[in-house]
């Protein structure tokens, strides 16, 4: 049973408890530690002079969700943003340590940006479709970077199909992406990223701009996603981390005695059951249970 | 709250029932002023270009009444001022088209060039200033231009360092100096338009794996175009209606334009000149003068109205 038949008609409890089993199945699926495709070794993020991130060390597993969660100020985003190199297009954005995807380090000499997001693509905070038809949305990316494609028509419907989009939309292709309400645009721009065919998906809060329902419809999508992709998500519900997560890597920010600058680190990483039934850390647990933040 | 306090019975609100609200409000005159005010401002806008309009056509009515509309489009000769008068301004408009296109080959590619150097390759600290530089020359008196066009451009370069075949005026000299005048509009209206585009949309572009110059062409441009296209359309009003530097450099004599090292006289040029003479009031001669004007009016419109139909045709709003 999944979570999707219930959904229709079931009382809520009953949908907690599904949501709650395919956690729990899902939770014993993935290895102990995990499989990595992505890794961050002691990154530090520097905006200019004031360091917004440091020392951070975690593993995104292959196929699995990991959620980047804290405070706000922590840093998850900012780390997000370094993951494929976004934080270039930042007037004065530096990071130090290694950042590496599939054993390569991508910030090393030599490498180039463009490649690097073309494998690591990203889904943003708010809806960002192109003033462009539907079609030509999703189109761009292969375009852009040149793909080898036999058919763009049929990589349109496979990818929107995947993002589960293509029964709405496949009757107005050649209308505008702004037509589409905020969640079916969200989709969207999930759809336009896996059509160049990346090996991660970075979401920056996916649904903070999105009404419930269209947050579940996205969540639903990021598990069936996950069978192709490794996904890394900022979010800022802790009831989203918990719902969809595999792993969880818990930020906050410390303030620098001297200068009151608040940096980023890294508290606590694991399981996303462990790091909610059971955190290691303190500040973890009061986090979790409402206590700050 | 107010169920509360019935049940228990009276309490020390019974006794103040509560005010009535005052709605009305205090007469706000300065309100109705200042409304007032824009309100005549905006009629005057409108009503100044119909005086203008009016102003156009009423003298060249009587032109027309003496010489046909199908003469002075099609005619070739414009001898105005002659005993054996002809007012074909076909000679005029060539003068014109050279200049103009002349200048919008320079001044198109280096303001759009400029304005995506400055929207999108340009660092913050860059852009704060080289903007204004480039407003500089924006500001730089026509009369300045034309002095320029005249002693530098043709005298100088073309005749001597280039050794070209051209007298002392010329439509080549003229049309260059004034795409240079009209960089800076073009630029500075192009880079707002371009600057204006969200970054978000420059970050999926990013995301997705563009280079700049792709997000530049692809997302940025047809996002920007009414503003670019407004932009290049108040360059070719600029070039059309400009004065000075082509009543200077250009040359004074009316007659068909075949070749840009040629001399001729533009339709501006014709007016600035018949202008300064002593035309009299009601005369042809004086008429005529507003039959170009309103043929210049009528162009400028035209324009407008394709760079219309064009915008709401290829953009992409965002």
């Amino acid at each position: 049973m999944t979570t999707q038949d219930l959904r229709d008609d079931e009382p809520e409890a009953l949908h907690e408890l599904a949501i709650e089993l395919e956690r729990k199945a899902r939770a014993r699926s993935i290895p102990d530690v995990p499989v990595g495709v992505m890794s961050c070794k002691d990154v530090d993020v520097y905006y200019g002079k004031f360091r917004a991130v440091t020392g951070v060390n975690l593993e995104f597993g292959r196929n699995e969700i990991t959620a980047l969660i804290g405070p706000s100020g922590c840093g998850k985003s900012t780390l997000l943003r370094s993951l494929n190199r976004m934080n270039d297009l930042v007037d004065g954005a530096r990071v130090d340590g290694d950042v590496l995807f599939m054993g390569e380090d991508i910030y090393r000499k030599g490498v180039d940006p463009i490649e690097v997001r073309r494998r690591i693509g990203m889904v943003f905070q708010k809806p960002n479709p192109f003033p462009k038809s539907i079609y030509d949305n999703i189109a761009y990316g292969p375009r852009v970077t040149g793909m080898k494609v036999d058919s763009m028509d049929d990589l349109v419907e496979e990818a929107l199909t995947k993002a589960v989009l293509w029964d709405e939309v496949k009757d107005k292709l050649k209308q505008s992406a702004f037509g589409l309400s905020g969640g079916q645009q969200q989709r969207l721009c999930i759809a336009r990223t896996i059509a160049v065919k990346p090996d991660v998906i970075l979401m920056d809060e996916p649904c903070s701009a999105l009404d419930p329902i269209a947050t579940m419809r996205i969540e639903d999508l990021m598990q069936e996603l996950r069978q192709d992709y490794t996904i890394v998500i900022v979010t800022h519900n802790m009831q989203q981390a918990a719902r969809v997560a595999d792993r969880t890597a818990f930020f906050t920010a410390l303030a620098d005695k001297g200068t009151g600058d608040r940096t980023g680190v890294l508290v606590e990483f694991g399981r996303t059951t462990q790091i909610f039934e059971d955190p290691r850390d303190q500040r973890t647990e009061d986090y979790i249970s409402g206590r700050f933040g | 709250m107010s169920s509360v306090a019935t049940k228990a019975g009276p309490s020390e609100r019974v006794g103040r029932p509560p005010a009535i609200p005052q709605f009305a409000g205090r007469p706000r005159y300065g309100e109705k002023v200042i409304r007032f005010v824009l309100r005549i401002a905006a009629i005057l806008t409108v009503v100044i270009t119909v005086g203008i309009l009016i102003a156009l056509i009423v003298p060249s009515l009587g032109f027309f009444s003496q010489v046909s509309v199908g003469e002075f489009l099609f005619g070739t000769r414009w001898a105005p001022r002659f005993a054996e008068a002809s007012f074909g301004v076909i000679p005029l408009i060539t003068a014109t088209l050279w200049t103009t296109t002349i200048a919008l080959l320079v001044a198109i590619p280096l303001g759009l060039g400029a304005a995506i150097l400055l929207a999108e390759y340009a660092s913050s600290k860059a852009r704060k200033t080289l903007k204004p530089i480039l407003e500089i020359l924006a500001g730089v008196p026509t009369v300045v231009y034309g002095l320029f066009a005249l002693q530098f451009v043709q005298a100088t370069v073309l005749r001597d360092w280039l050794q070209l075949d051209t007298g002392a005026f010329s439509v080549l000299a003229a049309g260059l100096v004034m795409g240079v005048m009209i960089v800076p509009t073009i630029a500075s209206i192009s880079e707002d338009a371009m600057s204006a585009v969200p970054s978000a949309l420059r970050q999926g572009s990013a995301a997705l794996g563009a280079n700049r110059m792709q997000t530049t062409m692809r997302v940025v441009f047809p996002a920007a175009l009414s503003g670019i296209v407004a932009a290049i359309v108040l360059g070719i009003s600029r070039a059309i209606g400009e004065t000075m530097i082509v009543a200077i450099a250009a040359g004074s004599q009316a007659r068909i334009v075949t070749g840009p090292l040629e001399q001729g006289q533009t339709m501006t040029g014709f007016i600035a000149n018949a202008a300064l003479g002593d035309s009299r009031v009601g005369s042809i001669e004086y008429d005529t003068l507003f039959a170009v004007g309103l043929l210049l009016f009528g162009i400028t419109l035209i324009i407008n109205a394709i760079s219309i139909r064009f915008v709401r045709r290829f953009r992409e709003a965002y």
